[in-house]
């Protein structure tokens, strides 16, 4: 699917990252963009770097040295609510919902960056309020309408089964209406039919609402089938990053992922 | 009549939204509201509602406060009877400084101070979590207290350090404080606070801050990279907290026991508030109410069971035994239902909806 | 693990520091400041009565390592153990026997509460579990004052009580509280000959360090929660004799048990030098602010300096002087 599109301008650009946690260097010299509307994958081995570059991305790691440049500003520091805030939204590898949390409430965060009224007006619970909060589970109604999960509306996600607590994670990505999304392994552990259904979120995402897609995923069937770009990892080195007929046919990542020494 | 849903359909988000969305549960509220504003005051002896309803009303009041901070967002606080004196010292000072102050300003005001306060000891709980947070707590309890019993700014220098509420009216002659207050009208004033308070707080609990408590409360790493700023959102949940707290703080020493006096508030009253919510039921307003009923029935039951037994014994021996069921039921329901008398009666409207057809 | 080297090391430096430091003040420093003996015999009070909180605190750090249960109850269980010494002895049962039997109460307490209250808890929040160890004291409390009574009773081990004066007669000590330190360090030094030659001692280790490690290789959790609730009971006893033999056994106990928590948090939660180093800050502060600063502000600033000190501490170091940096991740 990646063969007629066309891409607006870079929306994020990682120049020369390096990132380490005491001694152990996690991303060394890493450079890659990501272009306005494109599905782009990182990939890599286990313990590649892969997640540590979604994190300095939305700015939960502060990488030593290198610069990030998202919307033409370029910043190395940055902290995570600050990245909401400018339109990044992301999911984890290790589910993070609120797990007291219904389906519905768990979305409905999503929306909180775009919910404006004050303390008081929320302890009446009446007039604006009230139309502010109708109006936004309307639209998180409508996610929950494309993700196909009505019926667990009001069930606290910590009852639900794996398969759909990622898709209840999307969604509370989705209601942030971000620029950019994040996402981190979001077909791990799930079957075939979980994965396809999940594979149809993300290209209808980026299809219908326009939304740049970063994400990280092992299975190689769905990454070279979803991706417009990608960009290879091995132990925090970049070892490629181009279209996904170039990089299959990579010596440097062929050997990475066979194992074999150099 | 069956306890039902069926046939009553939502076609608006609005509708959906409302705090009792089965129509039953409408009824029995409003119900119940009754016989708190008309029934109770008819029958009631005054001996019934100043022992046992106003000291209900007001603990469910501090209970909501740190089912707040605790329970909703996820901060454990061992200092909610600091707090409280916060208040009913405020309460003591604006109320003899300013004599004619309405005392409904006086008990807002006093909420608003422990606010202040409360937001001052918060400030740590932007690097600390957990059983640390709870030991800094700790010194706001310790320290808030030492400072009304050091200072005789706080008590106007009485030579005792225990002094009286000062006699205040509202609504034209009707004494709320003092000797000459009646506990009937005491109680109706508490009462309207406190359900009004109540209503607000479960407001907050269900709109945009109390979805962000409960998101610190579950994941705080999450909730802060999807977008929630930590320190003012856990900053609003402490005075939030403390404003309830200190209101509480005030009615007890101005509505019920009507002296003014920090061993009231000790760490032993932080624990008891913090075992009604473990009871009654962390993050549910409801569960605040529950268990301070249960808080302030258990003994009274504990008192007259051996009697009605025909068994005798000693008051010493009696409070040692309350803190030892206390304590039972703490472990016992953290272990079986952590969310405590409210979800149990969740349950059990769950199983009435069905009933008598099990499935 | 090097607790072992550290712990030596702290209790030489605090040995050192405890006698050169005053000798070699005396006799240099006569009249460098006016009141350094004053002083000095205020810091070292506050030193030797922080040994007690210290005491305390060891116990907590203990089960804190080997179970990650932040205990509440272990105020509690000093109030327990140390009723329960001062009944069997009112009884007219010999101060040994009294030790060997308090010691079985105190190993049947550990066995009860792991049985009905840890086993249940397997893999909860630690948040909860430390809910339950309030639950824990407050019956703890209850059933002690019981079967015990609650009025205060004295509790006399034999040792001396009079204060006595060292350094030319320049500084006044009590003798008891140095006599508590002593059994202090003997008891930090069984506890660390434990640890380190004893084959349950290196399994303690092993879990400490990693559960499910220690699982996977075949140590039975739940005896090795036994084991140690017993040794923190244990530790419990000995600080509840000291510090009855001090006070008199009374309900205050529990709550000066409760000064043990800002220890921890100077000293970090999973530091046995930690406590000890964290128990004599927070006793030469509180008795040395208590003296010189407590004048101006009317006294009784021992109720809460320790936990403001704590509180400010924490602000700048969540994970004490000794624990391990928290790294958060996703």
């Amino acid at each position: 699917m990646s063969t007629q599109r066309t891409f607006g301008e870079i929306l994020l650009k990682v120049e020369d990252v390096h990132l380490s946690f005491g001694g152990v260097k996690a991303l060394t010299n890493v450079n890659f963009d990501i272009r306005k509307g494109e599905i782009r994958a990182i990939i890599g081995p286990n313990g590649a770097g892969k997640s540590s570059m979604l994190n300095v991305i939305n700015g939960f790691y502060h990488p030593q040295q290198g610069a990030i440049t998202y919307k033409g500003v370029t910043r190395s520091q940055m902290k995570p609510h600050e990245a909401a805030r400018q339109g990044i939204a992301r999911t984890f590898q290790n589910i993070a919902l609120f797990k007291g949390m219904s389906t519905l409430d768990n979305i409905m965060t999503g929306r909180l960056l775009h919910m404006k009224s004050g303390l008081l007006s929320q302890a009446l619970y009446w007039g604006k309020y009230l139309r502010e909060e109708v109006a936004h589970r309307e639209k998180v109604e409508e996610i929950i309408d494309f993700l196909e999960i009505q019926a667990i509306r009001k069930t606290p996600v910590g009852r639900l089964p794996y398969g759909l607590q990622k898709r209840v994670e999307l969604g509370r990505a989705l209601a942030a209406e971000p620029e950019l999304l994040l996402l981190d392994e979001p077909m791990a552990g799930m079957n075939v039919e979980e994965k396809e259904d999940m594979s149809r979120f993300i290209i209808e995402t980026n299809d219908q609402l326009g939304t740049t897609i970063a994400l990280i995923e092992h299975d190689m069937g769905v990454v070279m089938d979803l991706s417009d770009r990608l960009v290879v990892l091995d132990y925090g080195r970049q070892l490629a990053d181009g279209e996904p007929d170039e990089v299959r046919n990579n010596q440097a990542v062929i050997d990475a992922y066979l194992g074999v020494t150099e | 009549m069956f306890y039902r849903e069926a046939g009553q359909f939502k076609t608006s988000y609005q509708a959906d939204q409302a705090i009792f969305p089965i129509r039953q549960d409408l009824y029995a509220y409003i119900a119940f509201l009754a016989v708190a504003f008309i029934g109770v005051p008819l029958l009631a002896s005054d001996y019934f509602l100043s022992t046992l309803m106003l000291p209900f009303l007001v603990l469910a009041l501090a209970a909501i406060g740190l089912n707040i901070l605790t329970g909703y967002a996820g901060q454990l606080s061992l200092g909610t009877g600091g707090f409280m004196a916060t208040g009913a010292f405020a309460a003591y000072k604006l109320s003899t400084a300013f004599p004619d102050m309405h005392l409904i300003i006086v008990f807002l005001l006093s909420g608003l101070i422990t606010a202040g306060v409360g937001i001052f000891f918060g400030i740590p709980s932007l690097r600390i979590k957990g059983f640390y947070l709870a030991v800094a707590t700790l010194a706001s309890q310790f320290f808030l207290i030492w400072m009304f019993n050091k200072f005789g700014w706080f008590t106007n220098y009485s030579a005792s350090g225990v002094i009286s509420a000062p006699p205040r009216t509202v609504f034209g002659d009707f004494y709320i404080t003092g000797p000459q207050a009646a506990p009937v009208t005491k109680y109706l004033f508490c009462l309207s606070f406190v359900v009004l308070l109540a209503l607000l707080a479960k407001n907050l609990t269900r709109s945009n801050i109390g979805r962000k408590w409960m998101a610190i409360r579950d994941m705080d790493i999450a909730a802060e990279i999807i977008g929630i700023p930590m320190l003012k959102t856990k900053l609003i949940a402490f005075a939030v907290s403390s404003f309830y707290c200190g209101i509480a703080g005030a009615f007890w020493a101005f509505l019920y026991t009507g002296s003014v006096e920090p061993l009231a508030f000790d760490v032993n009253r932080s624990f008891q508030v913090l075992f009604m919510i473990i009871i009654g039921g962390l993050g549910s307003i409801m569960g605040s109410f529950l268990g301070a009923a249960f808080m302030v029935l258990l003994p009274i039951f504990l008192t007259n069971a051996p009697h009605m037994v025909g068994v005798e014994i000693s008051v010493s021996t009696l409070s040692h035994l309350e803190a030892m069921v206390f304590g039972v039921l703490i472990i016992f329901f953290l272990i079986v239902e952590p969310h405590g008398l409210a979800r149990l009666w969740q349950i059990f409207k769950e199983k009435m909806r069905l009933w008598p057809f099990p499935h | 693990m090097h607790v072992e080297r550290s712990v030596l090391t702290t209790i030489g430096a605090m040995l050192v520091l405890m006698t050169a430091l005053p000798w070699f003040v005396g006799q240099v420093s006569e009249d460098v400041f006016f009141e350094w003996p004053f002083f000095l015999e205020v810091a070292i009070g506050g030193l030797l009565s922080g040994v007690m909180y210290s005491l305390v605190a060891l116990g907590f750090v203990l089960i804190f390592k080997a179970s990650g249960v932040f205990n509440f109850a272990q105020g509690a269980m000093v109030l327990f153990a140390a009723l329960s010494f001062v009944g069997l002895k009112d009884l007219g049962v010999p101060l040994w026997l009294c030790f060997i039997l308090t010691a079985g109460i105190m190993t049947l307490v550990a066995m009860t509460i792991e049985r009905l209250v840890l086993r249940p808890l397997v893999n909860q929040e630690p948040i909860i579990l430390f809910m339950v160890t309030i639950g824990i004291a407050y019956v703890l409390d209850g059933l002690g004052q019981m079967i015990w009574g609650s009025e205060v009773r004295m509790l006399d081990i034999g040792l001396p009580q009079d204060p006595s004066f060292f350094f030319d007669g320049k500084i006044l000590i009590n003798q008891f509280d140095m006599f508590a330190a002593l059994i202090a360090g003997a008891l930090v030094a069984a506890l660390v000959i434990f640890f380190q030659y004893t084959k349950t001692g290196r399994a303690l280790r092993a879990v400490a360090d990693d559960h499910q490690a220690a699982m996977s290789v075949g140590i039975p959790l739940q005896h090795i929660w036994v084991v140690v609730w017993t040794v923190a009971g244990l530790v419990a006893l000995v600080a509840g004799i000291m510090w009855g033999g001090k006070l008199g056994v009374q309900f205050s106990l529990a709550l000066i048990a409760l000064k043990a928590l800002p220890v921890l948090i100077l000293g970090g939660f999973t530091s046995i030098p930690g406590a000890i180093i964290g128990g004599l800050i927070v006793g030469a502060g509180e008795k040395v602010s208590e003296v010189f600063l407590g004048p101006l502000v009317g006294g009784g600033i021992e109720d809460w300096f320790a936990y403001m000190l704590a509180l400010v501490f924490l602000v700048f170091r969540p994970q004490g002087l000794f624990g391990e940096k928290i790294i958060e991740r996703v």
